[in-house]
């Protein structure tokens, strides 16, 4: 009995699980949706993800190593996110210079600024996004028709507007809701669910993000609290005014499945580092998300609410945090 | 006496806690063996939580089995005891697995010693009344318990006359037996509910007599059927009451089983009295059977030598005093990846550095753990997951407290209320960030600045 004893304060047992291995599975489960935008735009969304991700890491391997001279981090996988989120929040057709302005201002920026992993008060990846919307908008809002691989395609480099777009563009040229849905350039659902509509790299096909995100609950990586309440927050908010006015408003399930509503509620509004820590918070933070969400999108001047909604709340979580704690024991 | 069951009832569970591996094929299966009497112990005059006791014998003086060797210097403090018959060879000082410095008295054996079958027979065997014990005045039964140096078995090695006293301020109804056993690995009080359940319900009722409790609960984890099959056997007509709870850490802990048991939540900063309960182990409660009803202090108790560095892990009755290594050879000694002993289970264990520290009262097993259990990743940023809230039994924050710690922000620590934490080990078992949650807690518990 020679052997070296160590000693060490308890628990002396943990977790094997950790953070590089909750952010890889929020990686993998983003594999789907890769595929279906590649499938779709081909190259262009392998140019616009390789290019992302690939400034992204850069980005924060030169802080750490030059600017901070401290330890690098990129491995845990978490500037890998930012970059793919990014590039989802980006029609195919961005030029690279302008994803890598992007990737710079939301690594940069909004993480290392801040202190780095943990402690950016916003998601980076749609603070990028949001600063290219700001700054560039002719682009960021030009939408190339999807293309699919293999597919005979008469006419190359098309674009057009989005389901929201279109919507909006409506009502400002006085349309009813019904004028608006039978625009040929309106998907149906169907067309929609799959991915056969306009949009940014990672929102065209919603069964494609469902799947990633049944990956994300079986790993338990993301819990079920923000996306529940935010879907039902803006799918009741949706309906009430649908039923209001249905000559005005487009229905809930149109609303649930256009833009970026499922990869902001499944992979955005969820990011652990930006969203309130406790359960109760959590259903705080989603019903504001999806009211803002569809605030914006109902009488706000952009189309598409869902990365304002989650920034602004993102801003709230600290309070949120405060504010709704666990219920303590004993009192 | 018969005791009956009334009053609030819990659900079996309380909120949050954790699922670890319960790793407790190690030495579920093996039978309580008796360890054959050391030639030397060294028994420390401080074991419990209070004042240490004074030594009352001198280098060369003859003990026998039972002999008082330090008396109980306060009222909370407890008597300790010769376990075997000899001579003390000389009062000396050891370290603790929890750091403290205390002294000791050493004991050499002498002479024919109470050993193996007949020891066990002495301690736990035979028939142990349940009727006619109210024939015992609660306050006979409080003195033998202080007398014979009993403090609870569970780990925290509170003297357990304090608990029994009647506080007319604060009236019993419950004595609750703690039989959960919730660390992993940990087998001791599972062999011992299974092979001697009747001394510990004579004990629970004993307990209820002195501290004027109507009522008696024997909590028991879920996974441990044969041990609630043979209480239930034992207690048969005498109305104590055995609840089988939900295996989850840390059940065992005293708030969270008087919730799931008698469904009473204890205040903050406060003890099981406080809701009409008083909290006694298993081990504890066939202590004081064995005290009250036999005449024995406290000499010797239930030990799992487990985990997967020894070479054959058992339950022992060891004398108190006899040092880890002895225990550890008799078990085959350690395997060569050991890395870890540790005082207690893996949850909230203490590690041990030196193996000729001394078996004490509180020791409720010796867990041995090799590089792959306590392997741990580097600690890195924390993404505020939330996990550690997820898993805190006591509903506090331990990330804003262990930031809190680290910074030395007492205003901070105090609003989240640091010292609510009872050091379960849940927090810092789940961080995915692999952040010493609870060791930076206890920390900053430790440095508080007093108010």
């Amino acid at each position: 009995m020679n052997n070296l004893l160590t000693i060490s304060g308890s628990p002396h047992i943990h977790t094997t699980d950790s953070v590089r291995k909750i952010m890889y599975s929020v990686i993998f489960a983003m594999i789907p949706a890769m595929l279906v935008s590649v499938y779709f735009f081909g190259l262009d969304a392998v140019r616009i993800i390789g290019v992302s991700v690939v400034a992204c890491v850069a980005v924060e391997y030169l802080i750490q190593k030059y600017l901070l001279k401290g330890d690098v981090t990129i491995n845990d996988g978490s500037a890998v996110i930012t970059g793919v989120l990014l590039a989802f929040n980006v029609p195919a057709n961005l030029p690279t210079w302008i994803i890598i302005i992007g990737a710079i201002f939301a690594i940069a920026i909004a993480k290392m600024a801040f202190g780095g992993l943990g402690k950016n008060p916003f998601n980076p990846a749609l603070v990028g996004r949001v600063f290219l919307l700001i700054s560039f908008p002719a682009q960021m809002t030009t939408w190339p028709i999807p293309k699919p691989l293999f597919a005979k395609s008469v006419t190359d480099a098309l674009t057009g507007a989005t389901p929201l777009g279109l919507l909006k563009d409506g009502h400002l040229a006085n349309k009813t809701i019904d004028q608006i849905m039978s625009d040929p350039a309106m998907p149906d659902y169907i067309q929609q669910l799959v991915g056969f509509q306009t949009g940014s790299l990672g929102e065209m096909s919603a069964i494609a993000l469902l799947i990633g995100a049944a990956y994300m609950f079986y790993k338990k990586v993301i819990t079920w609290h923000i996306p529940v309440s935010y879907l039902l927050t803006a799918l009741l908010f949706a309906a009430i005014f649908w039923l209001i006015d249905p000559t005005y408003y487009a229905d809930p399930l149109f609303h649930l499945i256009t833009g970026g509503m499922i990869l902001g509620v499944f992979y955005m509004a969820t990011d652990m580092v930006t969203s309130p820590m406790s359960a109760k918070g959590q259903i705080i933070f989603g019903i504001g998300c999806g009211l803002l969400t569809m605030i914006i999108r109902f009488w706000g001047s952009y189309p598409e609410g869902v990365s304002f909604a989650i920034l602004i709340m993102n801003a709230f979580t600290p309070l949120i945090n405060k504010s709704f704690k666990p219920k303590r024991f004993g009192v | 006496m018969s005791a009956q069951a009334f009053g609030a009832r819990g659900t079996g569970s309380f909120p949050r806690g954790i699922h670890p591996a319960q790793a407790k094929h190690h030495s579920a299966a093996a039978a309580l063996e008796v360890l054959p009497p050391p030639a030397r112990v060294e028994i420390p005059l401080l074991q419990h939580l209070g004042a240490p006791a004074t030594a009352a014998v001198k280098p060369r003086d003859p003990v026998a089995w039972g002999t008082v060797l330090g008396v109980a210097s306060g009222f909370v403090s407890a008597s300790v005891h010769s376990p075997l018959g000899g001579k003390v060879v000389r009062l000396g000082v050891t370290t603790l697995p929890n750091g403290r410095h205390v002294p000791t008295v050493a004991v050499a054996a002498e002479g024919e010693q109470v050993a193996g079958q007949a020891l066990w027979e002495a301690l736990y065997g035979g028939p142990w009344p349940t009727a006619g014990l109210d024939e015992l005045t609660p306050e006979a039964i409080g003195a033998v318990v202080r007398e014979a140096g009993l403090v609870g078995q569970g780990g925290a090695a509170f003297p357990t006359h304090v608990k029994l006293t009647p506080n007319p301020a604060k009236p019993v109804d419950t004595v609750l037996v703690n039989g959960c056993e919730c660390e992993p690995f940990l087998t001791a009080d599972d062999r011992l509910m299974r092979e001697a359940p009747a001394p510990i319900v004579a004990g629970a009722l004993l307990a209820a007599r002195a501290a004027g409790a109507r009522q008696v609960v024997i909590g028991v984890e879920d996974n441990k059927p044969e041990a609630v099959a043979a209480l239930r056997a034992a207690a048969e007509g005498t109305g104590v009451v055995v609840q089988s709870v939900r295996t989850k850490y840390p059940q065992g802990g005293e708030r969270q089983l008087v919730l799931s048991v008698v469904g009473r939540i204890v205040p903050t900063g406060g003890l099981p009295l406080d809701v009409g309960v008083v909290v006694v182990n298993v081990g504890t409660a066939a202590a004081i059977a064995a005290a009250v009803l036999r005449g024995r202090p406290l000499t010797h108790r239930v030990v799992a030598v487990t985990g997967p560095g020894v070479v054959r892990p058992a339950n022992l009755l060891v004398p108190i005093g006899v040092s880890y290594r002895e225990v550890l050879d008799f078990c085959g000694g350690l395997r060569p990846e050991a890395v870890r002993v540790l005082s207690g289970g893996p949850m909230m264990g203490l590690a041990v550095g030196d193996l000729a520290t001394p078996v004490t009262k509180g020791t409720s097993g010796i867990t041995v753990l090799t590089a792959r259990e306590v392997r741990k990743a580097a600690e890195t940023a924390c993404v505020r997951c939330g996990r550690c809230g997820e898993a805190c039994p006591l509903g506090l924050v331990p990330t804003r407290l262990a930031l809190a710690s680290r910074h030395r922000d007492w205003a901070l620590a105090r609003r989240y209320h640091i010292q609510a934490c009872i050091e379960c080990g849940c927090c810092a078992y789940v961080c995915p960030a692999a952040i010493p949650l609870t060791q930076l807690i206890r920390m900053g518990k430790a440095m508080l600045p007093k108010e």
